[in-house]
C-alpha cells in the first residue's frame, strides 16, 4: 500500500509538467485551431528565463583579497555578485530565490513571445492546411532550440531551488505509516501545488471572468462571436500568449528537478502531445486529467512487480513505452480521447 | 492532361545520377561518402514522398522502419554473408513487415491524430531498441560485426581482421577508378555505384506509381478523401499500401547506410531523424517527382559544408572588411554554421514552408517562367 502511493506521489510531479504543457498546447489548439509543434520549445524557453534571470542576479564584481594565495601563489581574486554588494544579507536571499523569483520576469517574457509568435508567424497560417501548421511550428521549434544553443551552450545548466526547500517531507508519517516508507522531496511538492494553482488559475479565469467567457463563446463559435461586433482575434492572440506562459512557468519552475538543456522542449513534446490525444483533443479538462493520469501511469509501470508481470505476459521494460501503449490503446478504441467531443479533427 | 516525357526525364536523371563524381567535382562534394549518402537519403525522401506527397499522411515515424532495416542488414552480415543482396532483402523485407503492422494500426485515423500515432510508434520503437531489444540491437553501443560472427556462407576473413561488404567479391569501399579530370581528382567507387543504380531503380518506380492508377487514387485521397468514401471506394488499402510502400523504401535506405558502414545503432530510430526526411521532402518539392532527391542533396550538402566551417574560414572569408565590421559580420554568421547548422536548416525549412510551399522544384519552375515573361516581352 505504502509502495503504491508512494509511486503514485512521485509520478505527479512529471505528470504535473505533462499537464501544464498538455493545457497550454489545448488552449492554443481549442481557440486558434492551431497544432503547435513549437510549445515544446516554450517550455524550453521558460526554463532558460530562468536561467537568464540567476545569471543577471549573480553578476559578480571581482575584488582581490591580499590575505590569500590560490593555489598557484598569486593574489586571490574574489567575485562577489553585485547585489550581495549593495543589499547585503537580503541579496544572498534573492540569490538563493532566483528560481521563483524569476517567474515575475518569466511571465512578461513569454506573454511577449506567445503574442509575437501568433501575430508574426501563426496568423499567416489559419486558412493553410493542418500539415502546413504542423510544419512551420517544427522549423520555429528548431529554430528555437538552436539559438538556445547558440547562447547558452548545449551542456544542462543545474539551478538550485531555494534552501528552505532542500531536502525531504515525509508524508508517510502523517497518515499514519512507518518512517521512511513514502518521502517525497519539498521542491517536487511545491511543484505539484504551483501547477494546480496554475491550473486552477487558467480555469477560473476562463470560468469567472467576463474575458474568459467571451473566449469560451469564441471557442464555440467564432464566427457568430465575430458578428456580435467583438474584436475575437485580439482576444485569441492574447489567450495565445497565455498559454505560452503556462508552457513557460512550468519550464520555469522544472528547472531544479532537471538541469534545462536546449533539448529537452522536443523530450517533454512529444509525449505532451500523446497526453493530448490521450485526453482528447481541444478539451481543457481532458489535457489537464490526461497529463496526471499518465503521469502516475508512467510511475506505477516503473515498479519491480508490475515490471516483472508484463515481462511475464511478453511485455518487458513496460515503463519505457507504457504512455505510447496507452496513447495507441486509446486511439484505436475511443478515437475522440478520454473527455474529447466527437468530430474535433476527424479528417 | 499534360504529356509527361518520362523515358527523357528518366534518361537525363540516369546519366546525371551516374556521372555524379564528375559533374559533383567543382563543388567538393565528389568523395565517395558523402555521394553515397546523397543517393541512400534520396531513396528515403523518394519513398515518403509517396506516402507524403501523394496521399497527404504526414508521418514522423519512417526513422524506426529506416532503423529496423539497419539492424535486419547488420544481422544479416553477422549471421550469413558479407555480400549485401541478401542484407538488403532482408532489410526491405523487415521494414515492410513491420510498416505493414504500424500502418495497419495507425492508418484506422487520419490527420493530425495519424501524425502523431506515427510519432508515437517511433519513439516507442526507439525506446525498446534501447532497452528491452537488447539482445537483438546491443543496446547503446550498436549492433556491430564481431570476429567471432558464423557468417556460414563466407570463407574466412584473415585472423583478427573484420571482412567488408561486398557485392559478389566487389568490395563496396573499394575504389576501383581514380582518374584526374580537368585538375579534379575523381573518385569511382562501388558502394555509390550500387546505391546510384538501386535510385535509378526507385526513382523509376516512384515514376511508375506516379503515373498509374494507383498512384491516381492516392491523389484523390488528398484532394477529397470524403468524397472518395461517398463514391464508393474504402481508401485504407490505398494509403496502407502507400504507407508499406514508402517504409520499404525506408527499409532500403537503412540497409544501404549498413553496407556503407556495417554499424547499425537507435539513434537512427530517433523521430528527429523522421523529422528529417520530411523536411527533405518538403524542401525539395512535395508531390513532385524529382523534389525529394533534391532535398535530400541539398539537405546532406549544406550539412557537409556548413558544419565544416569554423571561426577562423569565416575570418578569412570576410578579411576584406575593414575594421570592426569584419568581428561584426563573423559574430552574426557564427552562430549559423558549424555546430549550429541546424539553425540555418530550421531557418530555411520555416523560410520555403511560408513563402515557398512548392518547394524548390516548385521555386526553380517560377523563377523560369519569369525569365520566360521577360524574354516575351523584350522579343
Amino acid at each position: 500500500m505504502d509502495a503504491l502511493l508512494l509511486q503514485f506521489i512521485n509520478g505527479l510531479d512529471k505528470g504535473s509538467a505533462y499537464a501544464l504543457i498538455a493545457l497550454g498546447l489545448t488552449l492554443i489548439f481549442g481557440t486558434l485551431g492551431v497544432v503547435n509543434f513549437a510549445h515544446g520549445a516554450l517550455f524550453m524557453l521558460g526554463a532558460f528565463c530562468a536561467v537568464t534571470f540567476s545569471k543577471i542576479l549573480s553578476i559578480a564584481q571581482i575584488t582581490i583579497d591580499p590575505t590569500k594565495t590560490d593555489f598557484l601563489g598569486n593574489p586571490l581574486k574574489v567575485k562577489t555578485p553585485y547585489i550581495e554588494v549593495w543589499f547585503g544579507d537580503f541579496g544572498t536571499a534573492l540569490l538563493d530565490w532566483s528560481v521563483p523569483l524569476s517567474i515575475a520576469m518569466a511571465i512578461p517574457v513569454m506573454i511577449l513571445i506567445g503574442i509575437t509568435m501568433e501575430r508574426g508567424l501563426i496568423k499567416h497560417f489559419y486558412n493553410r492546411p493542418h500539415a502546413d501548421q504542423i510544419l512551420v511550428t517544427f522549423g520555429l521549434a528548431i529554430v528555437i532550440q538552436e539559438i538556445i544553443k547558440a547562447f547558452f551552450g548545449a551542456n544542462p545548466i543545474p539551478q538550485a531551488a531555494p534552501q528552505a526547500f532542500f531536502g525531504s517531507m515525509d508524508i508517510g508519517v502523517m497518515i499514519g505509516f512507518a518512517q521512511d516508507t513514502i518521502i517525497y522531496p519539498y521542491w517536487r511538492l511545491i511543484y505539484f501545488a504551483f501547477s494546480v494553482s496554475i491550473i486552477a488559475g487558467v480555469f477560473a479565469f476562463l470560468r469567472f471572468t467576463t474575458f474568459g467567457m467571451v473566449v469560451r463563446a469564441g471557442m464555440a463559435d467564432r464566427e457568430t462571436v465575430g458578428l456580435l461586433g467583438i474584436n475575437i482575434d485580439r482576444r485569441f492572440t492574447i489567450m495565445f500568449g497565455v498559454a505560452a506562459a503556462v508552457a513557460g512557468l512550468a519550464g520555469v519552475m522544472y528547472t531544479p528537478i532537471n538541469p534545462p538543456n536546449y533539448q529537452m522542449g522536443m523530450d517533454f513534446l512529444v509525449l505532451s502531445f500523446v497526453v493530448v490525444v490521450v485526453g482528447g483533443m481541444g478539451s481543457l479538462p481532458g489535457a489537464v486529467l490526461a497529463g496526471f493520469l499518465l503521469g502516475v501511469l508512467e510511475s506505477f509501470a516503473s515498479m519491480p512487480e508490475i515490471k516483472n508481470f508484463f515481462a511475464g505476459v511478453g511485455l518487458p521494460a513496460i515503463d519505457q513505452i507504457i504512455i505510447y501503449l496507452v496513447a495507441v490503446i486509446v486511439l484505436l478504441v475511443r478515437p475522440r480521447g478520454l473527455l474529447g467531443k466527437a468530430g474535433i479533427m476527424e479528417d | 492532361m499534360a504529356k509527361y516525357n518520362d523515358k527523357r526525364t528518366l534518361l537525363i536523371f540516369a546519366i546525371i545520377v551516374l556521372l555524379a563524381p564528375v559533374l559533383l567535382a567543382p563543388t567538393g562534394a565528389a568523395y565517395p561518402d558523402l555521394m553515397q549518402r546523397f543517393a541512400i537519403y534520396g531513396i528515403f525522401a523518394i519513398g515518403f514522398n509517396i506516402l507524403f506527397g501523394l496521399t497527404g499522411y504526414l508521418s514522423f515515424g519512417h526513422a524506426a522502419f529506416l532503423g529496423v532495416g539497419s539492424y535486419a542488414a547488420v544481422w544479416m552480415f553477422k549471421l550469413l554473408t558479407m555480400n549485401i543482396i541478401p542484407a538488403l532483402i532482408l532489410a526491405v523485407v523487415m521494414a515492410g513487415i513491420f510498416s505493414l503492422i504500424i500502418g495497419y494500426i495507425s492508418l484506422r485515423r487520419s490527420g493530425i491524430y495519424f501524425s502523431i500515432l506515427t510519432l508515437a510508434f517511433a519513439q516507442m520503437s526507439y525506446n525498446m531498441a534501447y532497452s528491452v531489444l537488447t539482445p537483438l540491437t546491443n543496446g547503446e553501443t550498436g549492433l556491430q560485426l564481431r570476429l567471432d560472427d558464423p557468417r556460414i556462407l563466407d570463407a574466412a576473413p584473415p585472423e583478427g581482421t573484420l571482412p567488408s561488404t561486398n557485392f559478389f567479391g566487389l568490395e563496396m569501399k573499394e575504389v576501383f577508378w581514380n582518374p584526374t579530370f580537368l585538375g579534379y581528382e575523381l573518385q569511382f567507387n562501388y558502394g555509390f555505384y550500387v546505391s546510384a543504380l538501386l535510385l535509378i531503380l526507385s526513382f523509376y518506380i516512384a515514376m511508375r506509381i506516379f503515373r498509374s492508377p494507383f498512384g491516381m487514387m492516392l491523389r484523390a485521397i488528398k484532394t477529397n478523401q470524403t468524397r472518395l468514401n461517398y463514391t464508393g471506394i474504402s481508401s485504407r488499402p490505398y494509403t496502407l499500401a502507400a504507407f508499406v510502400i514508402s517504409g520499404m523504401f525506408a527499409g532500403l535506405a537503412g540497409g544501404l547506410l549498413a553496407t556503407m558502414d556495417p554499424l547499425a545503432g537507435a539513434e537512427r530510430m530517433q523521430w528527429t531523424v523522421g523529422g528529417e526526411v520530411v523536411l527533405m521532402v518538403v524542401l525539395g518539392g512535395l508531390g513532385t517527382l524529382t523534389g525529394p532527391i533534391l532535398g535530400a542533396v541539398f539537405i546532406k550538402y549544406l550539412e557537409n559544408i556548413l558544419s565544416k566551417i569554423n571561426e577562423v574560414v569565416l575570418q578569412g572569408w570576410f578579411a576584406f572588411l575593414p575594421g570592426w565590421t569584419e568581428g561584426f559580420v563573423v559574430a552574426i554568421v557564427y552562430p549559423f554554421v558549424g555546430k549550429g547548422w541546424h539553425l540555418t536548416l530550421g531557418a530555411l525549412f520555416m523560410i520555403v514552408v511560408i513563402f515557398l510551399p512548392g518547394g524548390l522544384v516548385d521555386g526553380s519552375k517560377r523563377i523560369g517562367k519569369l525569365f520566360r515573361r521577360i524574354a516575351k516581352r523584350e522579343a
